[in-house]
């Protein structure tokens, strides 16, 4: 059974008072998490198919077609996870 | 360390790197001196008259950075150099961002230290220079203990202990096998920038730094942080975009294969005067060009989309 982690390469909180969380999807797998991703979330801006401007559950965020994520406002690595369990699985 | 005390003072500025805070932080706590910051004005610019009044006969060491890691700023280390000496004070000088973007002088300067790294200036990681005057040094005891920084170990069977003396310099400071593989790449690095002429490498960098500024300037969203005077600061430019977080920006740019640092640049205090959460900041080396900068602004400009 899939889990984030197939996903899931590296996670770091952002330096700076803003505290946002950026996702880095594994290489050989940013495709499939992006598609699993824009399968789920609200789209509400797309920029060049390259950015996407997403909404899912009351939390905002971008998406960008290198395969990285950046979230804002999220309390804790268990609020993220459970979130991306929902996006990516 | 062994040179500092209570009742004695160090003076660093706030807009250090936090190599050149937290180290002080954590000794003042050991050693129980105190442990003052000079301000920096709203422009990113050294307040030279607060950093001189708070040197005094109680200050040990002043410490400050030749050249902003945020903004580029360049400070006048001669001027504060011969006032802490005035004063009694050694002189240690953060030349991180100086060495390797313009020629120094450390006999015209006049500083008693002064510390770079390799990875700065094209060379290896895990490798730097730490410059000092030799009467200074000479005083010094080591901070490391191992092979190479001695002379003698020689032991006493009535004493059961060891007399050790010290090497000559610069080994007393050079405990154990040292980073040879990084020093052999940090010479090449060093005549590589030789040949290139240090004073072109800065006037290469003035050059993409006042095009850059300019062409950014023609974006209504950007607002570009430090001095306006550009004669005051070397080629990083820290910026903000309007409702965008600077990692958003930092994000937008890797997309394009674009690198560029976002956050607080190792120096929360400096961000702390210019009231920002963060920032983005784009800086140029000898191998940038025009046609880079160029790039830059037209990927800015698409940044109003978002």
């Amino acid at each position: 059974m899939a889990t984030i982690d197939d996903y899931v390469a590296q996670v770091e909180g952002t330096c700076g008072a803003e505290k946002d969380v950026i996702v880095i999807f594994k290489y050989e797998k940013k495709d499939e998490a992006i598609t699993n991703i824009l399968r789920k979330a609200t789209l509400k801006n797309k920029i060049a198919g390259i950015i996407f401007e997403l909404s899912f559950q009351d939390t905002s965020f971008r998406l960008y077609s290198s395969g990285k994520a950046i979230f804002r406002s999220i309390k804790n690595r268990e609020e993220l996870n459970k979130l991306l369990s929902e996006l990516l699985l | 360390m062994n040179n500092l005390a209570k009742g004695d003072e160090v003076l660093v500025s706030l807009m250090e790197h936090h190599s050149n805070i937290v180290p002080w932080e954590i000794t003042s706590k050991l050693k129980g001196f105190t442990l003052k910051y000079a301000q920096v004005n709203s422009d990113g610019t050294l307040d030279y008259d607060d950093f001189e009044s708070k040197l005094c006969g109680k200050t040990k060491i002043a410490c400050l950075s030749h050249v902003s890691n945020v903004t580029g700023v360049i400070n006048d280390v001669k001027r504060i150099t011969k006032v802490a000496h005035d004063n009694g004070a050694l002189m240690l000088i953060d030349g991180a961002q100086s060495v390797p973007h313009l020629p120094v002088d450390v006999q015209d300067l006049d500083m008693d230290f002064l510390a770079f790294s390799g990875h700065k200036m094209l060379g290896p990681t895990g490798i730097g220079v730490f410059y000092g005057k030799k009467e200074v040094l000479e005083k010094m005891s080591p901070f490391q203990g191992g092979g190479e920084m001695i002379k003698e170990v020689e032991f006493s069977q009535s004493k059961g202990r060891c007399r050790v003396s010290w090497n000559e310099l610069p080994w007393k400071f050079e405990a154990g096998t040292p980073n040879i593989a990084g020093a052999v790449g940090l010479g090449a690095a060093v005549k590589y920038l030789e040949g290139l002429g240090m004073d072109n490498v800065l006037n290469h960098e003035k050059e993409l730094t006042h095009y850059a500024v300019e062409r950014m300037k023609e974006n209504s969203k950007v607002t570009i942080h430090g001095p306006s005077d550009l004669t005051k600061k070397l080629g990083i430019i820290p910026f903000s975009v309007k409702d965008l977080s600077s990692h958003d920006v930092a994000l937008f740019f890797d997309n394009y294969g674009v690198m560029m640092r976002s956050g607080y640049h190792c120096a929360q205090p400096l961000h702390q005067v210019f009231k920002l959460e963060s920032s983005a900041r784009v800086s140029f080396y000898v191998y940038n060009t025009k046609e880079e900068v160029n790039r830059f602004v037209d990927i800015l400009r698409e940044l109003d989309q978002l």
